[in-house]
């Protein structure tokens, strides 16, 4: 089922957590809410789900399925809501929190008891607990106590799935477990699904599109591979993975880094004299000896190759660090050593001009 | 092998320990002190009720109540509890679930309302009632015209019961349930609970050892109090007596052996709310537990340590409840 929100605000007292946000998700997507914390992505998910009201306003509408549920309460919109600290309920054991939906149902929808427990055990299965059913959830790893919430939400056929940073109390090792199986897990259900997360290597590797969100605002909706590699914003680059920022100045349509001329994007305005100029580690480039290419001198600061590419850390002539990432064969061949001077050229690179507010 | 660096250790504990520790006279002073301090203001008493009583012999014990006015007032007693005890339940847990579970104007009014009766002395809230209801009192003309009677009549005594106890059951369960939140309750209400289901399927289990424990308290004041009762009661023996009452007029007419006799029920009364205090107060400290315990990251796949309750550090939570601050931020969900 698709659901699509229309200019949601949400404000609390006088703080404004919600900025007039719109957002489509088609039937059987999986997008990710990514955005630091205090974005407003929980808010937004609870205003999908009828946990929280969007602010009065005639034009604000919230879409399952083209129908506006703006009316109907948590209950009856038949939402799956996962809690960021599960939620489960701690005096009912793993089996009765997953048949806990089934069984507060109308007595005329009500599925007879026997079958109630089919189709938890059932579930309990699917998130491969099934032998864990007496268990109460004080007795559960954090991960364990993860699926069994998904399960809880699962029971009720829910149209759409909702998950607050679902893996965000894991560790390293179980989060990433849980993320591929939970993606394999979507692919067999095809249940529409909002993931929130604030860590963007789950969003982007999870995730049919990616919703970067900033300061109660969504700054930019896109694949992952879109998002990633262009950035509408210099947030969005910023948020999505490790970079570098240079500061470049702006003369007589000719861009300056330092002493090396660039080219003048497309679209820049001339009227700015400065501007942002974005790197990511892995698209810069060592030489050791000046090949008379535009190139940035920098002297070796740190060396790091534990790891599938190796991190050098460079200190510009203006002081600055630069983050540098090689592949292994080539640092070989490099052979850096540390303190000297080495030259940096980009192969690519993101411009952007300064908001106002940074304006010198 | 592992005795080197067994000593090792042990040798690298010790000084810290010492450190900590008092002189042995001071120690032994201290309890010395304690121990005497507890055994003639708590033992001591105890002690003399149960020996004054069956001074006698036990024969002399059980003739004191065959007495009509001492069965009169055990059966007045029971019935004041047994009234307030309910309405206890039901105002205490409805103004704590409002109070731990919701944000409203007035809120802070309430609590302080819910405090009250500890707040005030009992006799001047059983004077309260003699001025509301007496028959000088504001309602007393309308009242001896409708024939009804409150003060120095069963109805009073229930009343200033029901008010001197109230508090009790709602102080125990407010820390708790705002220990607790609401996300349960929210993810019963996603589930399509409706709102009777997720009370009682949810929020009334997550309390009902801090319930039972506001209860029992409750009790034991409904059956021991005297200074409001004794206010709005007038004491008419065989009528309006309860179990504390009775024995003041038993005392005061020189029947020592009898006085102490029925004194000797509230005595044992308080034993068994004390021993099932004890228990419900580890019931909840484990409740506490579970409530906050952190969210032990594990590899999924591995077997699970159990009990787990072993390994979730029970937070300190004392009980005496109305001595503590409450945190409303922390309802507020993020
Ligand atoms: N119930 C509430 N009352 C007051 N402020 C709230 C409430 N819920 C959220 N907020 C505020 O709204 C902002 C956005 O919160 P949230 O949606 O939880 O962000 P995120 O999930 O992206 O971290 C935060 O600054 C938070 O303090
Ligand atoms: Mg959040």
């Amino acid at each position: 089922m698709s659901l699509e929100v229309q200019h949601v605000s949400k404000t609390f007292g006088n703080y404004q957590a919600l900025r007039d946000v719109n957002l489509k998700i088609e039937d059987g997507e999986l997008i990710t809410l990514l955005g630091p914390s205090g974005s407003g992505k929980t808010t937004l998910l609870r205003i999908m789900a009828g946990l929280e009201e969007p602010d009065r306003n005639p034009d604000t509408k919230i879409l399952f399925h083209g129908e506006d549920v703006a009316t109907q309460g948590v209950g009856e919109r038949q939402v799956g809501f996962v809690f960021q600290h599960y939620a489960l309920f701690r005096h009912m054991s793993v089996l009765e929190n997953v048949a806990f939906g089934l069984k507060v149902r109308p007595r005329a929808e009500r599925p007879s008891k026997s079958e109630i427990h089919e189709r938890a055990m059932k579930l309990l299965k699917l998130v491969q607990l099934d032998g864990f059913a007496g268990r109460y959830p004080v007795q559960l790893s954090g991960g364990q106590r993860q699926r069994v919430a998904l399960a809880r939400a699962l029971a009720i056929e829910p149209k759409v799935l909702l998950l607050d940073e679902p893996f965000g109390a894991l560790d390293a090792k179980v989060r990433q477990g849980l993320r591929d199986w939970l993606r394999r897990l979507h692919d067999e259900i095809h249940v529409t699904t909002v993931l929130v997360t604030h860590d963007q290597e789950e969003a982007l590797e999870v995730a049919d599109r990616v919703v970067v969100m900033n300061k109660a605002t969504v700054e930019q909706v896109g694949s992952p591979e879109e998002v990633f590699h262009h950035p509408s914003s210099e947030f969005v680059m910023d948020f999505l993975g490790r970079t570098n920022v240079f500061h470049a100045r702006i003369a007589n349509g000719q861009a300056w880094l330092n002493d090396m001329p660039l080219e003048m994007p497309a679209g820049m305005s001339g009227k700015t004299n400065a501007a942002h100029i974005y790197v990511r580690p892995h698209e810069l480039d060592i030489e050791r000896i000046a090949s008379g290419q535009p190139a940035l001198p920098a002297s070796v600061a740190r060396i790091n190759p534990a790891g599938a590419i190796a991190k050098i850390g460079l200190v510009g002539t203006d002081g600055a660090e630069i983050q540098v990432d090689l592949p292994l064969e080539r640092f070989e061949t490099l052979r850096l050593k540390l303190g000297e001077t080495v030259y940096v050229s980009p192969r690519k690179m993101r411009v952007f001009a300064p908001e106002p507010e940074y304006a010198i | 092998m592992h005795a080197p660096t067994k000593r090792i250790a042990a040798a690298s504990t010790q000084p810290q320990r010492r450190a900590l520790r008092e002189p042995l006279w001071v120690r032994v002073l201290i309890r010395i002190a304690s121990l005497s301090f507890l055994g003639i203001f708590l033992l001591l008493p105890l002690v003399t009720v149960f020996y004054e009583a069956l001074r006698e012999g036990f024969g002399a014990y059980l003739a004191s109540f065959r007495d009509a006015a001492a069965w009169s007032a055990i059966k007045l007693t029971l019935l004041a509890a047994g009234i307030s005890l309910p309405l206890n339940l039901v105002f205490g847990l409805a103004a704590a679930w409002a109070i731990a579970k919701f944000e409203f104007w007035g809120k802070n009014f309430l609590i302080t309302l819910i405090d009250l009766p500890f707040a005030i002395s009992p006799v001047i809230s059983g004077l309260v009632f003699v001025l509301l209801f007496g028959a000088q009192g504001w309602l007393g003309p309308w009242m001896s015209a409708h024939d009804f009677k409150v003060i120095f009549a069963v109805p009073g005594i229930v009343l200033a019961t029901v008010f001197v106890t109230f508090p009790f059951v709602a102080r125990e369960l407010i820390p708790l349930m705002q220990e607790q939140g609401t996300e349960e309750e929210q993810a019963a209400l996603s589930l399509g609970a409706n709102g009777w289901q997720t009370f009682w399927y949810v929020t009334l289990p997550n309390v009902r050892w801090a319930l039972l424990y506001g209860v029992i308290l409750s009790n034991a004041r409904a059956m021991g109090e005297f200074g409001a009762v004794a206010v709005v009661s007038g004491s008419i023996r065989g009528k309006t007596n309860t179990i504390p009452l009775h024995v003041e007029v038993l005392y005061n007419e020189y029947h020592f052996v009898a006085a102490f006799a029925v004194a000797s029920l509230l005595a044992l009364l308080a034993l068994v709310t004390l021993v099932i205090k004890t228990l419900l107060e580890r019931k909840i400290q484990q409740q506490m537990a579970n409530s906050t315990s952190d969210f032990d990251a594990e590899v999924s796949n591995v077997a699970v340590k159990s009990p787990v309750n072993a390994a979730v550090p029970a937070p300190h939570v004392s009980l005496a409840v109305w001595t503590r601050g409450f945190d409303f931020e922390s309802a507020v969900p993020t």
